[in-house]
């Protein structure tokens, strides 16, 4: 990766007189706010079903936010919504300032989307994936071209140009659903579940991707169910469930206000856990039952397990850790299986 | 594509106000046509290769072959024409009708199911009319290759002897319109390739009953009636009249016909097109 890279947005300077419509609307857009989404009391029907019930949320320029939740949980939903291809049934919904039911087109050519599933052209090859979708925001071709290159560089794809898309692995064609989804040098990018499905090595060249991006100015919306993907690239976070919001905050500020700075984890083998457990009242703030381990959440995980000794217990194993936004999720969520 | 591209930069993403088709339309059409295009040139030519040989090869084995059995017949203008003269305007008739088909409905049911396609798309500044439109264009300009390859054939066997019959090209690709854009609006209804098969249920028993290989007046009335209100019976009176330059008022009624389908087809799959994308 060379510094090559500007993110800072070089459509601006650009000659292409996209720029200018964009100008326009981004000034109409700030003027009112200072939030580039903002959402009140939005809200989701399919029929008798509410998937998104009364949920509320601004986002400013430059925040990377997080919508965490199980399946189900209207993520996905609100995201839809966001890029104007999902009919809100009640609330309001402003992103840069446009409502995105009435200025679709307009609104989409702000937004960046990473769905769920890839949806790459597998009837063209890699850059020309690229170009064909830039072509779709009606870009021209003498700024298409040049970008296409530039943005395979940054999903490390240049050796791929010329390639099927069919011939890429999993990891490779999520990068190049990102960098096509940034052709159109989107102020937002909408990212649904982005690492779902990949190896290790893949996640971590894609949240570094993302932390570029970031760095860049642009405002990241992101679903997850990975927490720890949810922790390194969001500023804040919203955790969704039933289509409501259940709490908000930084993932620090989330684990300091439902959970404890450590947890002790003791197995006694599962047919002793449960009996087990009521013995150990008393120790940390809280305790849970799971059906191979107690979890014990404490400030301090050594004291615990000292207590759990002088009890006169002796654990299979232990293991003390620090709080995480999976714990976090899992009491706000619940631990039984959602479909 | 050249012409494609020049007009890029009057793209309307930016433009103001709320039009009646607002999210459903931006004017950019040509971006999903050049998508055709370049798909086209990479992958699946072959396919479109395929299915100009088609007619001919129906017009070599029923024309030259049954043609030698069945000696000649009368024509539109009750002059007596070879078998082959007969048929050829049916079947190219046929084949703008195959080709709308196939494209406006098999391909256009993939791409929305399967290749996801169209959801890619519209998560651009593109809107599912821009999308409908590229479509139907596309289709008509294969319709359009074809019908005049299938007429050059033609030509050279000596089976094209008016000026008139050079209208059967753009004719075809106005039966082709009809079928493309009624065909679009039925695929929006689909969800299973059950379903889809039913396309083929009624398409076959059209193009082998639509006084294709021999005159509407074989059939007791009843099913005359019924066989003039299906579409494909007007596109072949329509070229089979064309092809000898047997010109008359009644072709208007023919066009009227298919005027009415490109219409109908257009509004109920821009309809469509809000419910399925626009949920």
């Amino acid at each position: 990766m060379k510094p090559q890279l500007v993110w800072g947005n070089p459509l601006w300077d650009s000659k292409a007189c996209t720029s200018l419509v964009r100008v326009s609307i981004q000034t109409r857009g700030s003027a009112a706010s200072p939030y580039v989404i903002s959402a009140h009391n939005l809200t989701k029907k399919y029929g008798d079903f509410t998937a998104v019930d009364n949920i509320s949320f601004d986002i400013p320029a430059g925040e990377s936010f997080g919508l965490l939740g199980p399946n189900g949980a209207g993520k996905s939903t609100t995201m839809r919504m966001i890029g104007g291809v999902s009919q809100r049934s009640g609330g309001t919904l402003s992103i840069m300032g446009l409502d995105p039911e009435k200025y679709g087109p307009e609104v989409r050519s702000h937004l960046g989307v990473v769905p769920q599933q890839d949806n790459l052209d597998e009837e063209l090859k890699v850059r020309d994936n690229l170009i064909v979708y830039g072509r779709y925001f009606g870009l021209p071709l003498s700024y298409l071209k040049p970008k296409a290159d530039e943005l395979l560089e940054f999903a490390q794809l240049s050796e791929k140009a010329g390639a099927k898309v069919d011939d890429l692995s999993g990891g490779m064609k999520r990068r190049l659903t990102i960098a096509r989804s940034l052709v159109n040098d989107p102020k937002i990018l909408l990212l649904d579940e982005p690492t779902t499905g990949l190896d290790p090595q893949a996640r971590h060249i894609l949240w570094d991707r993302l932390f570029r991006l970031k760095e860049a100015g642009t405002t990241l919306v992101l679903t997850t169910h990975y927490m720890d993907e949810a922790e390194q690239l969001c500023d804040r976070i919203v955790v969704v469930d039933k289509g409501r919001i259940m709490a908000e905050g930084s993932p620090a500020a989330l684990i300091r206000q439902y959970s404890t700075r450590e947890v002790l984890e003791v197995r006694f083998g599962s047919e002793r856990n449960a009996t087990v457990a009521a013995e150990l009242a008393g120790i940390g703030e809280r305790t849970e039952t799971l059906p191979d381990r107690v979890l014990i959440y404490t400030d301090d995980g050594e004291r615990a397990l000292e207590e759990v000794a002088a009890r006169g217990l002796s654990p299979l194993t232990s293991l003390i850790r620090r709080s995480s936004l999976e714990d976090v999720f899992l009491r706000l969520t619940g631990r039984s299986l959602i479909d | 594509m050249s012409t494609v591209q020049s007009q890029g930069s009057d793209t309307a993403v930016g433009r103001g106000a709320v039009r009646p088709l607002a999210g459903l339309y931006s004017g950019n059409a040509r971006a999903v046509i050049s998508r055709g295009l370049m798909a086209t040139k990479s992958s699946n030519w072959l396919v479109m290769l395929s299915g100009f040989f088609e007619p001919v090869l129906f017009l070599l084995s029923m024309g030259i072959g049954l043609g030698a059995l069945v000696g000649t017949v009368t024509g539109p203008d009750g002059s007596p024409i070879s078998y082959a003269a007969y048929i050829a305007p049916a079947l190219l008739a046929t084949s703008a009708m195959n080709g709308a088909v196939y494209d406006s409905t098999w391909n256009v049911f993939f791409k929305m199911n399967f290749a996801k396609l169209y959801q890619g798309m519209l998560y651009t500044s593109l809107g599912p009319l821009d999308v409908a439109l590229g479509e139907i264009f596309l289709a008509l300009l294969r319709g359009l290759l074809y019908a005049t390859g299938f007429t050059a054939v033609m030509g050279l066997m000596g089976l094209v002897t008016t000026p008139w019959a050079l209208l059967m090209i753009p004719v075809s690709v106005v039966i082709a319109f009809g079928f493309a854009s009624f065909g679009m609006a039925i695929t929006s209804f689909m969800k299973t390739f059950q379903q889809m098969d039913w396309i083929n249920f009624v398409m076959l028993p059209m193009f082998l009953f639509s006084a294709t290989f021999y005159p509407l007046s074989v059939y007791p009335e009843p099913i005359q009636w019924l066989i003039q209100a299906m579409p494909l019976w007007h596109g072949v009176e329509l070229l089979r009249q064309l092809s000898v330059g047997a010109v008359g008022l009644g072709m208007l009624g023919h066009l009227a016909y298919y005027l009415v389908m490109i219409v109908l087809g257009l509004v109920l799959t821009t309809a469509r097109l809000r419910k399925l994308f626009l949920r």
